[in-house]
């Protein structure tokens, strides 16, 4: 390792910050006389043009080697520090933070004597660690312009398409039979009331027949390995035991199917056959037999279907196919569910309490009631429909303690859209509180309650049960401190939005994580909402937490501008301060291997010493901290710097 | 008791009376608390304004026409003026003391009344007790 010595030290007074409690002039005086440093200033502001310029005069005139640069946390002005110094030609690698900002004036205000000690020592010992630094230069892996966007609803179509109009090829897998997702079962959007045919289609239509986008509908993806840049896919094609090659989507074998099964799309409202065709609106015509409800596969003889098809398309003994694709990164956008319900006996099973998709489908032009407001039970008109807010969301001891946040206006819709379709009827809504906080929503609201004439009654409810030929709904409005009762003729539940069951398995696959509830984890909340914590693997959509339609589709528009932005060059530049295996010492314990989160370590079998994949490398250390001989080690964070530091810091 | 609310009881005659003597859109409130958050009257109310506005919503007639709040109204008109929908308070309670004089119903018998009575009565006090259809 090459030595250090011709550091300078630039201490910032951060303003008052590090000036009002650190005594600046003592650093200085202190570090002046330290050996190794040649260049000790302090200015106002370092990261200010000025101070910049302070460094780049001492880097020339000194022919500094190495800086520690004094000042507040490496989150915030480490690159800033890094770039100046590589502009002056010194390795951005040989440039250190001490953070005498975060770690030293603000936790010790109140005591100037001993923060101004600990900033000294601070200081010091990163100059130990700086003199044991190696310049280092980025790895560069080539990188592979297709992307990998798993789920077809909106937010997959989305950054699919922004994607593939930016120039690059899209792999889109869906693992239903039609694309467009919960957003095509819905009747109307608020705050505009649109219909998502209207809306959505022609997105849905552009991407099934972009020439850059590979649509893999009623597919799976079984396993992803690779890095950044470079991703191998496989992606199983489950067997729809209909040749979609000869299939000529005729329709013959729905007719002939003697199977009906509740529909999946209209939420158990309308029946299908054991044949699944996709929604119109899905724009993909390739029907699948479903093997859980097909007489065939269940023990019978019936050919029904084969007997019919004018195209010999049937085809029993097809089975589940592999495909693999190579992509540069991908963009998971699974989607949501709603949580069941649960509290039986606050929320009893009954035809005439429904869910919110549930209604959607109800009001819905294309539902089993083509728009017609029937209620479940007998078809009758109901006159009064009463909808509770937060079943289950907001609730940590039933069901998960978040907002699912589009329910105070889904619900606000549907209750308008129920009143123009039923003038004479009666909406009443049960609420916490009314969460309304995006462009147009509050405004809606309020139209809704002014115009709509719906009413809005503060509080929860506590049970309902059947009374005759009416649900018996029993709450209370916490504005006139009453318990109340409402004669429904239908109830409807807006149920939390969590993540669909599947995507924990995707996690796994694609080693991304989650939370407590099983929503996609993004790298920071604020900073990187977009992008998982495994570098190449986007977020989009419902999966990473619930939102609405707009929030969505920002959402995966944010996440394909991440990816273009990836693309723009040429070839990934990965962080060199990753592990490095010094192949004299190692072992081949294993020990490491298991103890990489990021799959980045392997052992070489025919050398029987570990390898570390530099692209995919994160410089997280648990290999190093692990590691029985230390022959696995940080770059830039060897024992032997540790050990300075502690040296300095305990002196 | 449980209160029962249905369609029958939310546009109910009284709900339909009060909007058509005070001209106001009752669904408008949404129950801020402004009206009563400026009140001067409101430390010796029974309802406060904004729950004479909700009982309206809710047609609760009985409730309202049996609360002293109307008569306590000082007519100051601060809640119309804070009132941030726009809604003007003071007419509905207005409103409320029209539907209760219109009834006619006799608040005093003078007949009735003991010579002691009236000699402390203060003239104003049997003034109002007549005002019934001159509101």
């Amino acid at each position: 390792m090459a030595r250090q010595e011709r550091i300078g030290v630039f201490v910032c007074h951060c303003g008052n910050n590090i000036a009002g409690t650190v005594d600046i002039e003592r650093v200085v005086e202190e570090l002046s006389h330290y050996p190794g440093v040649v260049h000790v200033e302090d200015y106002m502001y370092m990261c200010s043009d000025p101070g910049q310029e302070l460094m780049r005069k001492a880097i020339q005139e000194k022919a500094l080697t190495g800086i520690v640069n004094a000042n507040c946390s490496p989150t915030l002005h480490q690159r800033t520090f890094r770039r100046v110094a590589e502009a002056e030609g010194l390795n951005p690698y040989c440039v250190e933070i001490a953070n005498i900002r975060e770690q030293c004036s603000w936790p010790h205000a109140d005591d100037k004597e001993t923060a101004t000690r600990k900033a000294i020592a601070i200081i010091k010992a990163t100059v130990e660690k700086l003199r044991f630094n190696m310049a280092l230069t980025p790895t560069v892996t080539p990188l592979t312009k297709r992307v990998l966007v798993i789920g077809a609803g909106i937010a997959g179509i989305q950054a699919a398409l922004d994607i593939a109009n930016g120039g690059y090829g899209v792999v889109l897998v869906e693992q239903d039979i039609g694309i467009g997702g919960h957003v095509m079962q819905l009747a109307g959007t608020f705050p505009s009331l649109e219909q998502p045919d209207s809306l959505i289609a022609s997105r849905l239509a552009e991407v099934a027949s972009h020439p850059l986008v590979k649509l893999y509908t009623y597919a799976e993806v079984e396993e992803v390995s690779g890095y950044v840049g470079n991703f191998d896919v496989k992606i199983r094609q489950k067997a729809g035991y209909i040749n979609r090659g000869r299939c000529n989507a005729c329709g013959m074998c729905l007719e002939k199917c003697p199977v009906l099964v509740s529909s999946e799309y209209d939420c158990g409202l309308s029946q299908r056959k054991a044949i699944r065709l996709p929604s119109p609106a899905a724009l993909t015509f390739h029907p699948v037999i479903d093997v859980e409800h097909c007489l065939h596969f269940n023990g019978s003889q019936c050919q029904a279907c084969c007997e019919v098809c004018p195209e010999g398309a049937i085809d029993f003994s097809e089975e589940d196919t592999f495909v693999e694709e190579r992509i540069g990164v991908v963009v998971a956008a699974p989607g949501y569910d709603l949580l069941p319900v649960g509290q039986p006996e606050a929320y009893p099973e009954d035809p005439d309490i429904i869910d919110g998709l549930k209604f959607e489908r109800i009001l819905s032009a294309t539902g089993p009631t083509n728009g017609e407001i029937r209620r479940p039970s007998d078809g009758k008109v109901p006159r009064e429909v009463v909808f509770i807010s937060c079943v289950g969301s907001r609730d940590p001891e039933h069901g998960v303690p978040y907002c699912s946040r589009v329910c105070c206006m889904y619900v606000a819709k549907q209750a308008l859209l129920y009143r123009q379709a039923v003038p004479e009827g009666q909406a009443y809504i049960f609420y916490m509180d009314i969460r309304s906080d995006a462009k147009g929503f509050e405004e809606f609201v309020q139209d809704v309650m002014d115009e709509g004439g719906i009413l809005y009654l503060r509080g929860e409810v506590s049970r309902m049960f059947r009374d005759g030929d009416k649900i018996k709904v029993w709450g209370v409005d916490t504005l006139i401190g009453r318990n109340i009762e409402i004669s429904a003729d239908l109830v409807v539940l807006a149920r939390a939005m969590v993540p669909r069951p599947t995507t924990r398995e995707l996690t796994r696959k694609l080693n991304i994580a989650s939370d407590a509830h099983g929503f996609l984890t993004e790298a920071h909340i604020k900073l990187r909402p977009v992008e998982s914590l495994t570098s190449g693997i986007y977020l989009a959509g419902t999966a990473q937490w619930p939102r609405d339609l707009p929030d969505t589709i920002a959402s995966a528009e944010a996440a394909a501008s991440k990816v273009l932005s990836l693309f723009s060059r040429e070839e990934l530049l990965h962080e060199p301060t990753i592990a490095w295996v010094d192949e004299e010492i190692c072992s081949g314990c294993e020990q490491c291997v298991a103890n990489c989160t990021y799959k980045a370590i392997e052992v070489d079998k025919r050398s029987n010493v570990a390898r570390v994949n530099e692209a995919i490398c994160e410089g997280c250390g648990s290999c190093a901290a692990i590691c029985p001989s230390n022959a696995v080690q940080l770059k830039n964070s060897t024992p032997r710097q540790f050990f300075e530091i502690i040296d300095v810091a305990a002196g | 008791m449980r209160l029962e609310i249905s369609l029958g009881r939310l546009r109910n005659e009284f709900v339909a009376k009060i909007t058509e003597l005070s001209g106001q859109d009752i669904n408008l409130c949404y129950q801020c608390g402004k009206c009563s958050a400026g009140c001067p009257m409101s430390f010796i109310m029974d309802l406060l304004p904004n729950q004479v506005i909700r009982s309206v919503q809710l047609g609760l007639a009985e409730d309202i026409t049996s609360s002293r709040t109307p008569w306590l109204c000082a007519s100051c008109l601060v809640c119309t003026v804070r009132c941030p929908k726009g809604i003007d308070i003071a007419s509905v309670m207005e409103a409320v003391r029209q539907i209760a004089l219109r009834r006619s119903e006799d608040f005093i018998d003078p007949a009735g009344l003991e010579r002691d009575t009236v000699a402390e009565l203060p003239p104003i006090a049997l003034v109002c007790g007549f005002r019934k259809l001159t509101g």
